[in-house]
């Protein structure tokens, strides 16, 4: 049985289009919680997958939306390579269209770039049931407006991804953690001193007691840097990263509403009652709490930042609103995918 | 010119050159428009001389303000606006169309601010690539991307092309290295894409700003991301006997898990240039040379340099050698940024192309262009970003020959189409601009360019802004394919066969 159903999916959209009825584009529905509610006939992607072309050598792995995470990584991982924003599942059958579509990158994201950052090329469905192939399987590729790299937490309101060229990098040769206990203040200066410097840094949080950076590099560089930075070394080194990427550390375990504020990197500790866990070498902070969304919103926005409502808030929308002037650029930029507005409708915004 | 699509916009100006120099000057100091024709002449093309044309007027604003008032004044008037750095592209992206204004944006040379905590800096679109890097050195910090104009270019024209350089492999193109954007609308207006964070909410119009050559708006102020200056940087220097052999090693290098600062490829013809031409020490009988750079920590380099020199030799390098002191490492590189006018020396002219392909291809492309080389009775010199796989051809030749420019451009298009056949594109990092606009029909099906166009009118419903550039029209779509040399070079399909 063949793997590529861009043709099944090609009629499906097609007929959503004639007769003007919404989709709910779906891969494994790990994360089907991001977003609001999106009333539409589902459009299951799942079924579309497998890695059509990897070259360890080219640095380029092309593989369908469908395709899992986990199938995608194991694969570059037997060759020594990985995906450097080391992306969250939130379920084990994670597919890589809706990691793309939700654009969410791990603790390596500061050093290491953006979901965004490795999308060379998609081909994708637009609104109009038309396959489009932008980008490449090239690193670098200016031909035409980067359509590609806007799908990246687009929410799949612009189109149905087919199939996503990523670059990929080497693994590191070695991995080492260094934990210290820390006042926050002091935790967010380490943060800021060790970012500037040249060494092998490739994670920082700070889970309100302790400070963890993670060195990856060749041998020589990790050692030699975690001898200036200092602290004791983490023996479980990467259960902390991963359990930090999937949310699976205590600090997660809530019923209150879980805010993700992405705010620059040098911000103090917010004035905002609640818990927080600092990730990103302090640009991007979980925060659980029951301050009002407004709040929130607005005391992240005065700091040149963002506020996503995570989880466990129906009665709040889950993203921050662009200005007036750049939500109408939304709103046509939508309508020129898809004028009819048939792709996830409400899911990011309730104009598009 | 064969190429009359910039020649005029699709809607006329409701307004005579006359009166739009009054309404000009009633916005500007008077020495700030521009509009007789010796005035005008220096904006006539960028670095693609090979396409002129006087543009109608040429404004230089001061200040943001004013800029907002001339967007708005052309708009009303539906008058075309083509902003400018430097005008140092290679694909004619600057070029002037005859209705439209010029919108210069060298006034806007400021450093706002750096803040070495946040290693951002905050600059106006008309600060040179590489005076951010200079002034951000003192604090350990510098900027990444680093084109081989960068004494010149601007960011604001780096943005518009998504300029690349030779680091780009280890720490990416413009994109990678922007964070936010101030950009005045069509109408007037301003946005701001992206932020302070390492993410904006919505879309990421910040991604789609990069590489949109100036027809999506006007970038009016930058944040750049800066990066830690690395504790030490080495360069090897590797000589091949044969340029196959070279290739081969750049993917060696990359295989053994080495993610080299750059890693460039000259051929014979390009070396020996370079060599009369800054006296690098580059070993002249090679058939080609590799510069392999890394950077790091202290250790890491040391431990790296080994395990790429004893790649190298496995690859069958004739000589292999590091620089032995910064002065060094410093010449060999002045040796490759200077590539492009060494190589200008040895013709008349040279035409410049910008292909990308996936890295394996890179024999059979060399192979064909020897072949194309031979065919047109043009000599070629290869300089090529060989870690990400970005050709730079240079096809020297004689344009005061009748013909000859044709017979160039008709070459290095045919090298283009060969970029695609073998799964790649037709431009890494110089644009497509003009240049390019009959290609973009090979590389993009129709409805991909109708996808293009769609986007375009998000922003610019008119289609004011540098109209005529990056993405062909249908009607000169389907005139391209009428002509009886239209190449039938098919996108490539995910299976190629010559590898």
């Amino acid at each position: 049985m063949s793997n590529d159903l861009t043709q099944e999916l090609q009629q499906q959209v097609a007929s959503a289009y004639t007769e003007g009825k919404a989709l709910s584009i779906r891969g494994s529905n790990s994360k089907t919680f991001l977003g609001n509610k999106c009333e539409a006939a589902p459009l299951m992607v799942s079924e579309h997958s497998g890695i059509v072309s990897y070259e360890p050598v080219e640095l380029v792995i092309t593989a369908r939306a469908g395709t899992k995470l986990k199938e995608i990584e194991d694969t570059l991982a037997a060759e020594g390579q990985m995906l450097p924003f080391e992306p969250p599942y939130f379920g084990e059958d994670a597919t890589l269209g809706g990691c793309i579509a939700c654009g969410l990158a791990g603790p390596s994201r500061p050093f290491a770039g953006s979901v965004r950052d490795y999308v060379l090329g998609v081909k994708l469905i637009n609104g109009k049931a038309e396959v489009l192939r932008f980008g490449g399987q090239v690193m670098k590729n200016v031909a035409g407006y980067d359509c590609s790299r806007l799908m990246a937490g687009a929410m799949g309101t612009l189109g149905l991804m087919l199939e996503i060229s990523l670059k990929v990098l080497p693994k590191p040769a070695q991995k080492l953690t260094l934990v210290k206990q820390l006042s926050v203040e002091k935790a967010l200066n380490a943060m800021t001193r060790w970012s500037g410097k040249p060494y092998p840094l490739s994670a920082a949080a700070f889970d309100g007691e302790k400070l963890y950076m993670r060195l990856s590099g060749s041998e020589t560089a990790v050692e030699s840097s975690s001898k200036l930075i200092g602290g004791d070394r983490l023996d479980s080194n990467n259960s902390f990263w991963q359990q930090l990427k999937e949310h699976k550390l205590p600090f997660f375990d809530s019923n209150k509403s879980l805010w993700r504020l992405s705010i620059p990197a040098t911000t103090p500790a917010l004035d905002l009652a609640g818990k927080t866990f600092i990730d990103w070498s302090g640009a991007q902070r979980w925060l659980i709490s029951d301050e009002p969304a407004d709040k929130i919103r607005d005391q992240v926005k005065k700091l040149d930042g963002h506020a996503t409502l995570f989880r466990n808030n129906d009665n709040v929308t889950t993203f921050q609103k662009p200005d007036a002037g750049l939500m109408e650029i939304h709103r046509r930029l939508k309508t020129s995918f898809d004028p009819k507005g048939i792709f996830n409708p409400g899911r990011l915004y309730s104009e598009i | 010119m064969t190429n009359n699509q910039t020649n005029t916009s699709q809607n006329k100006p409701t307004i005579d050159k006359p009166s739009l120099v009054g309404e000009l000057n009633k916005i500007l100091p008077t020495d700030s428009v521009l509009f007789d024709e010796e005035d005008l002449r220096p904006y006539e093309c960028d670095a693609l001389s090979a396409y002129r044309h006087l543009p109608m007027i040429v404004v230089l604003p001061n200040t943001l303000d004013e800029v907002q008032q001339i967007m708005h004044l052309c708009y009303q008037h539906k008058v075309p606006i083509i902003a400018r750095g430097a005008g140092t592209g290679l694909s004619g992206g600057a070029t002037p169309i005859g209705d439209g204004v010029v919108l210069s944006l060298a006034k806007f040379m400021s450093i706002l601010n750096i803040d070495p905590e946040a290693r951002t800096a905050i600059v106006q679109p008309g600060v040179r690539n590489l005076a951010i890097s200079d002034a951000t050195r003192p604090y350990g910090l510098y900027y990444a991307p680093d084109p081989s104009s960068q004494i010149a270019c601007t960011i604001g024209g780096n943005i518009a092309e998504n300029s690349g350089g030779v680091h780009c492999l280890k720490y990416g193109l413009t994109v990678h290295n922007v964070m936010k954007v101030k950009l005045v609308t069509v109408d007037g207006e301003i946005v701001t894409l992206g932020s302070s964070a390492l993410d904006s909410a919505g879309y990421d119009l910040l991604a789609l700003i990069n590489g949109s050559e100036g027809m999506l708006g006007v970038v009016v102020e930058v944040t750049v991301k800066l990066t830690p200056v690395p504790e030490r940087e080495q360069v090897i220097l590797a000589a091949f006997d044969d340029v196959e052999k070279a290739g081969y090693a750049v993917g060696k290098v990359i295989a053994a898990g080495i993610i080299p600062a750059g890693l460039e490829m000259m051929d014979k013809l390009a070396v020996q240039a370079a060599e009369d031409f800054v006296h690098a020490g580059y070993p002249t009988d090679a058939e080609a040379i590799l510069l392999c750079e890394l950077d790091g920590t202290n250790a890491e380099v040391s431990e790296q340099i080994l395990m790429a020199q004893n790649v190298l030799r496995e690859c069958g390098a004739i000589e292999v050698r590091t620089a032995k002191d910064e002065a060094e490492r410093q010449l060999f590189w002045k040796g490759r940024k200077a590539a492009f006018p060494a190589v200008g020396r040895l013709a008349p002219d040279y035409y410049c192309m910008d292909g990308t392909i996936p890295r394996k291809h890179l024999p059979y492309i060399l192979r064909r262009m020897g072949e194309l080389s031979q065919h047109y009775n043009l000599p070629v010199a290869n300089v090529f970003h060989a870690g990400d796989g970005n050709l730079h051809p240079l096809i020297l030749y004689n344009a005061n020959k009748p013909g000859e420019l044709e017979k160039t451009e008709a070459f290095g298009g045919k090298i283009l189409e060969l970029c695609i056949e073998v799964g790649g594109t037709i431009t890494g990092e110089h644009g497509v601009g003009i240049e390019k606009l009959n290609q973009m029909y090979i590389q993009f099906n129709e409805q991909e360019l109708q996808q293009f166009h769609a986007v375009k009118a998000a922003f610019d419903p008119v289609g004011l802004l540098n109209p005529g550039k990056a993405v062909p029209t249908p009607k000169r779509c389907s005139e391209y394919k009428q002509l009886p040399n239209y190449n039938q070079t098919k996108r490539h399909q995910t299976k190629q066969t010559h590898a």
